[in-house]
């Protein structure tokens, strides 16, 4: 395959893909030279084909669930069914204007979007075991965010100033850095040899100045921490609240409820568990789910369902944090989610973490004979394994990864938890087959045997990418990420 | 794994060579070898006040960002300037071109909290297992 030129190196002087009619009315005042840039934009001149082929080429490269397997561990990167992208074009959503609602009398003509909001919120109540929602955050980070606000918001209003919150470090990176963001410092757990949070160092850690504890759960090692339940009665009677970071919740659909648990606060990624696109296809969101001592203090404005079963927008919560966001979220990921809920039911969510946890052992107890497998445990939705072995023969779990891009595979998660060294973080998810699954497990072992006999094979991958091995290190130590024009 | 038996060290794998009231500050060679190849250090300011085992500075590697922790308490007196543009000092000589700091440190007792060199040696070799 051969590289694809910038747009910008394609460009020749005089090619045009519109051409204008002679102008047939008086031509327009030009603007005062102080509102002009001082030399024209230098865009590119090119014919239209030269620019579709351009672009349908750079999105022949792209690389997405549709198209391949893709096992990236803590992003639950399951298939999108296409019938909620049918949902979310119908017109009566896609045409509706967000400002609708807020006008007088406009949100009598918005009442199936709203009504979608209400259901919603009400549905991750039912899943999550929660009192309410936002729907509003924008992403997962968004909703962190937005919950160590609300959990701040609580502890001002008891006249509390507490200034920690507590996290294991297998937690997620945006766990620590929402709470600095929300003007909090951080106290880090180790984790135990076992694999969970150590008890001790959290007891020790745990005093009146601790505002929150945060965990993802099943947590990042895709394990289900027993001790869950101690956990969060430890947080409570110390008056701390308890954050659940929802990344993990594909697993426990329908088994158990974040607040059943003890959380008090809750994120879910609407784009990881409800099956709405992801990653580059985004856009996410990140709803946050409060218990009834938290409600007041949700972002507005809130959706209400009036006596006579209309819905509007309710903004008199005086104690509200305020605004989070415009409008009422990513409307129409929410749509999606609410769609992709209804279509699977009750009984198909329940079905949808079985087999997330059954592909991930699948995966695990086929691979663990090849890689260290760090925490032998039955694990939940995703497995963790260590790249130790192979690292012996000069090939690191970066390397595995190159190889796998090589095969058509998107890599596992590399890297994370960093409490594993040389971690391959694997979540294939229900949406693939038994025999998708094998292929890749195949595709693994045979890794395992390359790295023994044949080092350098997976050493020198990628060779049948269009862009060979990057020097990652040179382009993070001299970033060059700007087209200079050729003078 | 290259221990100097001149230096003291924390179990964070930060260094600290002894002169007199000063204190010279790095990372490892331990830990420079399992961060890789490191992209970037932020450095903390000349003057500022340190206290013993808090964050003091971030280096970052193509696999990950880590927290670096003050071995003593005091005041920086100086920063390594050239880790800015070179940050593979680090990397190629992390107990001379490549230390992060200098500091006055304040409390001589501290010092009996760190390990030399055969103790962390000793420590490392632990956390192969």
């Amino acid at each position: 395959m051969i590289q694809i030129p910038l747009i910008f190196e394609q460009h020749k002087q005089g090619c045009r893909g519109f051409t204008y009619g002679p102008l047939d009315v008086p031509a327009a005042k030009s603007l005062d030279s102080k509102y002009c840039r001082a030399a024209d934009a230098r865009i590119p001149c090119l014919s239209e084909l030269s620019v579709v082929r351009h672009y349908t080429n750079l999105s022949r490269l792209n690389f997405s669930v549709d198209t391949n397997f893709y096992p990236l561990g803590s992003c639950t990167m399951k298939y999108n069914p296409k019938f909620t992208e049918r949902v979310a074009a119908l017109e009566g959503f896609a045409q509706l204007h967000p400002l609708l609602p807020q006008l007088a009398g406009g949100g009598m003509l918005a009442q199936g979007s709203l009504e979608v909001l209400y259901e919603t919120e009400k549905l991750l109540c039912e899943i999550t075991g929660m009192d309410a929602f936002t729907l509003q955050p924008l992403a997962g980070a968004h909703g962190e965010l937005t919950g160590v606000m609300l959990i701040a918001a609580y502890h001002k209003d008891k006249g509390s100033r507490r200034k920690y919150i507590i996290v294991p470090d297998s937690s997620h990176g945006t766990n620590p850095s929402s709470a600095a963001i929300a003007g909090y410092q951080v106290k880090v757990i180790p984790t135990g040899s076992d694999g969970y949070m150590d008890l001790e160092a959290y007891k020790k850690a745990l005093d009146s100045e601790v505002a929150a504890v945060m965990l993802t759960c099943p947590d990042t090692l895709g394990i289900f921490n027993p001790q869950i339940k101690q956990i969060a009665d430890l947080a409570h009677a110390a008056g701390a609240l308890m954050y659940y970071d929802g990344a993990n919740l594909n697993a426990l659909l329908g088994k158990a409820r974040p607040g059943d648990l003890g959380f008090d606060v809750v994120h879910i990624n609407l784009h990881k568990t409800f099956a709405t696109p992801h990653g580059g296809g985004g856009p996410g969101a990140g709803p946050v789910g409060v218990n009834k001592e938290l409600i007041e203090f949700l972002p507005i404005s809130r959706v209400i369902r009036r006596s006579d079963a209309t819905f509007a927008l309710d903004y008199n919560h005086p104690k509200s944090i305020g605004y989070i966001a415009p409008f009422y979220g990513n409307f129409g990921v929410i749509l999606k989610a609410y769609a992709y809920i209804l279509a699977l039911g009750k009984e198909g969510l329940i079905q949808a973490a079985e087999i997330a946890v059954l592909n991930a052992n699948y995966c695990q107890a086929r691979l663990k004979k090849y890689y260290e497998l760090p925490f032998e445990k039955t694990c939940m939705h995703e497995c963790v394994f260590s790249a130790s072995r192979q690292v012996k023969n000069g090939v690191h779990a970066l390397d595995i990864a190159k190889y796998l891009i090589d095969q058509g595979y998107h890599p596992p998660t590399i890297y994370f938890p960093l409490i594993v060294k040389e971690a391959l973080m694997i979540e294939p998810t229900e949406t693939e087959s038994k025999e998708t699954l094998d292929a890749f497990i195949e595709t693994m072992i045979r890794i395992a045997g390359l790295a023994e006999k044949e080092p350098s094979a997976v050493t020198a991958s990628p060779v049948h990418m269009p862009i060979k091995r990057l020097d990652e290190v040179r382009a993070a130590r001299q970033p060059d990420l700007r087209w200079k024009f050729q003078e | 794994m290259n221990v100097p038996g001149n230096l003291l060290y924390t179990k964070d794998h930060e260094w600290a060579r002894i002169e007199g009231k000063t204190a010279y500050v790095g990372i490892t060679d331990y830990a420079q070898h399992s961060l890789g190849d490191i992209t970037f250090v932020d450095l903390p300011k000349a003057g500022e006040e340190l206290k013993q085992s808090s964050f003091c500075a971030t280096v970052e590697s193509v696999k990950a960002a880590s927290d670096v922790y003050a071995p003593l308490s005091g005041k920086v007196t100086g920063v390594n300037s050239k880790l800015a543009q070179n940050p593979e000092l680090i990397n190629q000589s992390p107990y001379d071109q490549g230390y992060f700091f200098m500091m006055e440190f304040s409390n001589e007792a501290e010092k009996a909290k760190l390990m030399d060199a055969p103790a962390y040696q000793k420590y490392v070799e632990g956390l192969a297992e």
